[in-house]
């Protein structure tokens, strides 16, 4: 018989650790989180820069720090078990879920609820098909980033960044910090994906010049990479001939875009959201599977890791009071829809029990904008406006909706979207 | 004296106002295009005095993993931190190593200290 637990937690990153802590406050008894690296801590172990925390913990730190703090939350409580060098190969339908680990080889566990944090992994050359041969020195940003601040090794003396993402601008800093040369970094959208203070410190603090609306047309170099072929993009992100120019390096790295990693959830049979690439979740982060519940990066790509605590600790909580059987009786259900310049919003529905209640809403908006009001709608109704000064891609908005407000939703769904200014 | 107009992004939250500041002989007269004091003052500080944290790494013997993360205590002037960067490449310390350990005192002369970022085991 394999062993019971109230939860079980799939990754041990900082959603997976988040969970465990809301899921131990809420009353849960045994808690399990498998994770598959030789540390807990996730991908905040390589993110050696500051800037995080500042919401959640309401202190800059690091993100060693950050990790740190969260594994100190649940260190000695002998309610959590944690087990890294262990992977988590399938989950089944009925909670049991099949590990392996080079200590205890190929075992199941089994949950009352089980919770997936296993976050998300980055987009490769392939996702974007650049031309070119297949030269050593192409990396993700976060492999490079990997290489340099945890195993002690530079990929590369002169590089060229492809993307504007935080993890490429990160990268640009911490190669220049080690004496490398970083020649340009190529955005092909007309705005970067970037937080703005990651252009300012680490882009123009080195003297990196940002070339937006432009693309890599061609990669040179046959045993190692020589350099890039850059051409300016028309609003079609389609490369202009005759613009194009060379760039010298012999290194890559792409900053393209991060994907939910959702094989295991895909083989349960959850169902994805088509933008988010995560799982279809309700306001308590519960999964299209019941007692399965999902946080983080695995449900949507973040660009705070604090909003990736605040949102664990809901999955947490519900998922301990699941267990326990405490779960709200829900009287209907609301499915959230985003409109109107709001590309994506999590949760995507809410399972109201009688007299609604309080939910936070996680938005992405398809392009930047000024002055804009965030609308929500029930029919023509607006049931909640907010003034946004600002609105960008990379920055997600998060809205609270007060029980008050969900109490008034009786009918089957809502719209999010973005109401103009008129000039 | 020469004026001069320098235009940066103001990094204090997510507006990203764009900032135009005066000098005069290097010294601040104003900046326009900001929306709150806290731009103004970022402004000023930018001009006159930029400050930066560092984050980097060094070498650590017999410890969990090779490298450790350090991070400045507290921000340092901006035109110092290449320059410590390039110290911490030499610097070697022994596991095991706890979080907020000073890793190299008062660096470069800029009062400011070096930190660990995390605990480093020892290895085994």
């Amino acid at each position: 018989m394999s062993e019971l637990y109230d939860v079980v937690i799939v990754g041990g990153g900082p959603a997976g650790l988040s969970a465990a802590y809301s899921a131990y406050k809420n009353g849960a008894k045994k808690i399990l989180v498998l994770e598959r690296d030789r540390e807990l801590g996730g991908i905040l172990q390589q993110c050696i820069h500051n800037g995080f925390g500042l919401h959640h913990f309401k202190e800059e730190l690091t993100g060693p720090g950050y990790a740190g703090r969260c594994i100190g939350l649940i260190k000695d409580k002998p309610e959590v078990e944690t087990r890294v060098d262990t992977m988590v190969l399938e989950v089944h339908e009925d909670k049991t879920v099949l590990a392996v680990s080079p200590t205890k080889g190929i075992y199941t566990v089994q949950g009352k609820t089980v919770i997936l944090t296993m976050g998300c992994r980055e987009r490769t050359r392939g996702a974007i098909r650049t031309p070119g041969g297949r030269p050593a020195g192409i990396f993700t940003a976060g492999a490079a980033q990997r290489m340099v601040n945890m195993e002690g090794y530079l990929p590369g003396k002169k590089i060229v960044i492809l993307g504007s993402g935080d993890i490429g601008l990160i990268m640009a800093r911490r190669m220049s910090l080690e004496g490398c040369k970083v020649m340009a970094d190529i955005e092909i959208c007309p705005f970067s994906n970037g937080l703005t203070r990651n252009i300012v410190q680490c882009l123009n603090d080195y003297n990196i010049p940002l070339y937006l609306a432009h693309t890599i047309t061609r990669i040179h170099g046959k045993d190692r990479v020589t350099g890039v072929t850059v051409a300016k993009v028309d609003n079609k992100m389609q490369p202009i001939p005759g613009t194009e120019f060379d760039i010298e390096c012999d290194t890559l790295l792409l900053s393209v875009g991060l994907i939910p990693e959702n094989e295991l959830s895909r083989s349960l049979g959850i169902k994805l959201h088509r933008l988010t690439n995560g799982p279809i979740v309700d306001q308590h982060r519960e999964t299209s599977l019941p007692g399965f519940y999902a946080a983080g990066n695995v449900v949507h790509v973040h660009d705070l890791v604090d909003f990736v605590s605040d949102e664990a600790e809901i999955a947490g909580k519900f998922a301990a009071l699941d267990a326990q059987g405490k779960l709200p009786a829900v009287q209907h259900d609301v499915a959230v829809e985003a409109v109107n310049g709001v590309r994506t919003c999590v949760p995507q529905h809410l399972s109201l029990p009688e007299g609604g209640e309080g939910a936070r809403l996680f938005m992405r908006v398809s392009a930047p904008a000024r002055k804009v009001t965030l609308e929500i709608k029930q029919g023509d109704e607006v049931l909640l406006s907010r003034m946004l000064p600002v609105v960008k891609p990379s920055e997600m908005i998060a809205v609270e909706v007060p029980a008050a407000i969900t109490a008034k939703m009786t009918g089957s769904s809502v719209t999010v979207g973005l109401k103009q200014k008129e000039a | 004296m020469a004026t001069e107009k320098r235009v940066m992004n103001c990094i204090m939250c997510p507006m990203g106002c764009e900032l135009t500041v005066t000098l005069d002989g290097g010294k601040f007269v104003s900046v326009t295009g900001n929306t709150c004091p806290r731009g103004a003052k970022y402004a000023q500080d930018e001009v006159t005095a930029p400050k930066r944290m560092l984050t980097s790494t060094v070498r650590i013997k017999g410890g969990f993993l090779p490298l450790l993360p350090v991070v400045s205590k507290t921000v340092m002037p901006k035109g110092k931190v290449l320059e410590a960067a390039r110290a911490l490449r030499s610097v070697e310390v022994q596991a095991p190593v706890k979080a907020g350990d000073v890793v190299v005192a008062d660096i470069l002369g800029t009062g400011v200290d070096i930190i660990a970022s995390r605990n480093m085991a020892a290895k085994n």
